[in-house]
C-alpha cells in the first residue's frame, strides 16, 4: 500500500455537457515512470489537473501520496512537482529570479534556496545561463527550467505534461535522460505524451488513452503480446549447420523463420535469448548477432484501433 | 468541505513579486510622469487663482484642490477623478489573463498556495502601487502649496486633505477591482482593457449626467405643476441623484465636495436641499466631524463597491478552469 504514490479510481470529469475523462483507474508505484499516452484531447491533461487538485473531480477518487487532492491540495502540491504542457515563465525575469519566486512560494529558507537553485540549474545543464532573461530561452531550455523547478521542490512525484512536445530529437534525448535521472533519485514520474515512440523508452508502464478512457495498460512488451499477439521476436544471426532445427527445439519457441543467409527469427512466448545462445554454441555454430525486437507502441496503438474502430464513440452517444 | 492550511499562504510572496513587477514596469513610469505633470498643471492653475482672489481664507490649502482658473475648468479634484481610474485600470486590466497568456498560471497554482493568495496578492500590490503614487502626489501638492503660498495649513485643513487622500485610494480600489474582474473574465488583455475603459466612460460621463436622469424620469416623471413654474420636481430630482450614485465617480465627486468645501452652504447635505433649509442658515464652516458624517454613506458605498466587485472577481476566479 505504501508503495503506491498515485492512485485513481473511476476518475471522471464532466465539463458542461462533455465528459472529458470517463471513469479511469490506474496506480503508479514508488520509483516508477508511468506514461499516459494517447492523442491530443484524449483526457490526459484533464486527468493530471485533477490529480493536482487544480481541477474539480466530478466523480471517483484520487489519492496522491495518500492525500486527497480535492481536500488537501496544499499537502499534495507541496510534494508533487508539475511541468505543464508548453510551460511558461516570466520573460522579463532571469532564470534565477523565476526559480526564486517559486522557491519562496514553496516556503524555502533564503540560504537553502540559493544553493538549491544553483544545484538544480547545473543538474539540468543550464548553469551558464542562470542569470539570463528567460525571454531569450529556447523551448528546450524552458522545459529544462521547468524540470529544475521540480528538483528545487524535492518532489516525491513529478507530473510532466507533454515534456517532449515541440523539441528537436537531440534535445528530446537529453530531456529524457534528465527524466531517467529523476527516477534514480527515487522520484516517481507520471508523464503524458502524444509522441508514442519517443517516450516508450523511458516508461516502465504505460496507459493508452482514447476519448477519455484508458484502453490499454501495462508494460510495453506486455501490451505488445496482448495486442500484436506474437509475443517475443528474437533475431539470431549465426553461422553453422542445422541451426534451424536446434533453435526450434528450444522450449517456448513456437516457430523459426529463416529470414536470410544465416539469419533466423524466433517467435516465442518469452525472451529466449539465453537459450538461443546456448543452443547455437551447443550446435557448434558461431553466434554473430542476437537481439530481441521490442514491440513498438506505435504499432500496438495502431493495431488496437484497427481492431476496435468504434471504441469510445459508442460511449459518447 | 473544509480546506487544510491557510488561504493566505504565499500571499506575501505574491504581493511582493507583483509589487516589484509594477514598480519596475514601463507602464508605471508613464503613469508616474502623467501624475507629476498633471499635478503640476492643476496646481499651477489653482495657485494663480487663489493668489488673485483670496486675501484672507481659512482654508487656503483646500482651495488648491478645488479651485481652477476661470475659463479652464480643471480642478485638482476633477483631474484626480479621471486619472485615478486610468491608473487603476492600467495596472489591473491584465493582472490575471497575462498569467494565462504567459502560460505561468498552472505552474504557479501547482505550488502550495491557494488561488486566494494569487488574486488577493495582485489586488494588494496594485492598490499599494497606486497608493504610493497618490501619497507622493499629495505630498507634492501640500509641499508646493506651502512653498508657493507661504501660509502653513492648520490642523483641520490637513486632516481634511488627509481623509481626502484615503478616499481617493478607496476610489482607486473600486476601479482596480473592476479591472481585476474583467482580467479574469476575458482571456485577451486587449478585450479586458477595452471593456473596463468602456464601462468607466459609461459610468463617469454617460450615466451620472444623462442616463440616470432619463431613467429617473421614467420612474418618477416630472410633475407638470412644478414644470409650469420652472422648478424641478422633488421626486424626480431625488431619483436622479440616487441613480447617479451607482457610479463611483459621482460618489467620489460628492465626498470630495463635502470634505474640501467646509464653508460652502450647499456642502451641508448631500442630495436635494430645499430653500427652506437654507433660510436662516448660519454662515460659517462645518466642523470636520459633521462633514465626515455627511459624506459617510458615500464613503461606505465606495468601499463596499470595491469589496463587492472583488468578491465577484474572486468567485469567478475560483470556478475558472486552469486550462485555457
Amino acid at each position: 500500500m505504501n508503495d503506491i504514490v498515485i492512485e485513481a479510481q473511476n476518475l471522471t470529469k464532466r465539463y458542461s455537457g462533455v465528459t472529458a475523462v470517463k471513469g479511469i483507474s490506474f496506480s503508479v508505484a514508488r520509483g516508477e515512470i508511468f506514461g499516459l499516452l494517447g492523442p491530443n484531447g484524449a483526457g490526459k491533461t484533464t486527468t493530471i489537473l485533477m490529480l493536482l487538485g487544480l481541477s474539480e473531480i466530478s466523480s471517483g477518487t484520487a489519492r496522491v501520496l495518500n492525500h486527497d487532492p480535492a481536500r488537501e491540495p496544499l499537502a499534495v502540491k507541496r510534494r508533487v512537482g508539475y511541468l505543464p504542457d508548453q510551460v511558461g515563465f516570466y520573460d522579463n525575469m532571469s532564470a534565477r529570479d523565476n526559480l526564486r519566486y517559486i522557491a519562496r512560494l514553496i516556503g524555502l529558507d533564503r540560504e537553502e534556496r540559493d544553493g538549491k537553485i544553483v544545484d538544480a540549474m547545473a543538474h539540468v545543464g543550464l548553469a551558464d545561463v542562470i542569470d539570463r532573461r528567460v525571454g531569450t530561452f529556447s523551448r528546450g531550455m524552458l522545459q529544462r527550467l521547468g524540470l529544475a523547478e521540480i528538483l528545487i521542490k524535492d518532489a516525491q512525484v513529478a507530473i510532466l505534461d507533454e515534456p517532449t512536445s515541440g523539441l528537436d530529437p537531440q534535445v528530446t534525448i537529453e530531456l529524457l535522460d534528465i527524466i531517467r535521472a529523476l527516477k534514480h533519485r527515487g522520484v516517481s514520474v507520471l508523464l503524458s505524451s502524444h509522441l508514442l515512440a519517443r517516450v516508450q523508452s523511458v516508461c516502465d508502464r504505460v496507459a493508452l488513452f482514447n476519448q477519455g478512457k484508458i484502453v490499454l495498460m501495462g508494460t510495453v512488451p506486455d501490451l505488445g503480446r496482448q495486442v500484436l499477439g506474437g509475443g517475443f521476436r528474437v533475431e539470431v544471426e549465426a553461422q553453422g549447420g542445422g541451426l534451424e532445427a536446434q533453435l526450434a527445439r528450444i522450449p517456448g519457441v513456437e516457430r523459426v523463420e529463416s529470414v536470410g543467409p544465416n539469419r533466423f527469427l524466433l517467435l516465442a512466448d518469452r525472451d529466449v535469448r539465453p537459450e538461443a545462445a546456448a543452443a547455437v554454441v551447443a550446435g557448434g555454430g558461431r553466434l554473430t548477432r542476437l537481439a530481441v525486437e521490442e514491440p513498438s507502441l506505435e504499432a500496438i496503438y495502431q493495431r488496437y484501433f484497427q481492431e476496435h474502430p468504434h471504441e469510445g464513440e459508442r460511449h459518447a452517444a | 468541505m473544509r480546506r487544510e492550511g491557510s488561504a493566505l499562504n504565499g500571499l506575501g510572496v505574491v504581493t511582493l513579486k507583483e509589487l516589484s513587477d509594477h514598480l519596475s514596469s514601463v507602464r508605471m513610469r508613464v503613469l508616474e510622469w502623467l501624475v507629476v505633470l498633471f499635478a503640476l498643471a492643476a496646481l499651477y492653475l489653482a495657485i494663480q487663482q487663489v493668489r488673485e482672489t483670496t486675501a484672507e481664507d481659512p482654508f487656503l490649502l483646500l482651495r488648491l484642490f478645488t479651485r481652477a482658473r476661470e475659463g479652464i475648468p480643471i480642478t485638482f479634484v476633477a483631474f484626480l477623478s479621471i486619472l485615478v481610474p486610468v491608473m487603476a485600470i492600467g495596472l489591473g486590466f491584465d493582472a490575471v489573463n497575462s498569467e494565462y497568456n504567459r502560460r505561468t498560471m498552472s505552474r504557479i497554482l501547482a505550488q502550495p498556495i491557494y488561488r486566494d493568495a494569487l488574486l488577493f496578492g495582485k489586488f494588494i500590490a496594485g492598490l499599494f502601487t497606486i497608493s504610493i503614487s497618490l501619497v507622493a502626489l499629495w505630498l507634492l501638492v501640500v509641499g508646493l502649496g506651502l512653498v508657493l503660498l507661504g501660509v502653513p495649513p492648520n490642523a483641520e485643513e490637513t486632516a481634511r486633505a488627509f481623509i481626502f487622500l484615503l478616499v481617493t485610494i478607496a476610489y482607486a480600489g473600486v476601479w482596480l477591482s473592476l479591472a481585476l474582474l474583467f482580467s479574469i473574465v476575458f482571456r485577451s488583455a486587449a478585450t479586458a482593457a477595452l471593456v473596463t475603459f468602456g464601462l468607466w466612460l459609461f459610468l463617469t460621463f454617460l450615466w451620472p449626467s444623462v442616463l440616470s436622469q432619463m431613467v429617473a424620469s421614467v420612474i418618477s416623471p416630472p410633475d407638470p405643476g412644478y414644470t409650469a413654474l420652472g422648478l424641478p420636481t422633488p421626486g424626480n430630482v431625488e431619483w436622479g441623484q440616487i441613480l447617479s450614485r451607482l457610479s463611483p465617480s459621482t460618489l467620489f465627486g460628492e465626498i470630495a465636495f463635502v470634505l474640501l468645501n467646509p464653508d460652502d452652504v450647499s456642502a451641508r447635505a448631500l442630495g436635494t436641499i430645499y430653500l427652506v433649509q437654507l433660510q436662516g442658515a448660519v454662515r460659517g464652516a462645518l466642523p470636520l466631524g459633521q462633514s465626515l458624517m455627511i459624506a459617510w454613506p458615500d464613503i461606505v458605498g465606495l468601499v463596499a463597491g470595491s469589496i463587492v466587485l472583488f468578491t465577484i472577481a474572486y468567485m469567478v476566479f475560483q470556478r475558472q478552469e486552469v486550462r485555457a
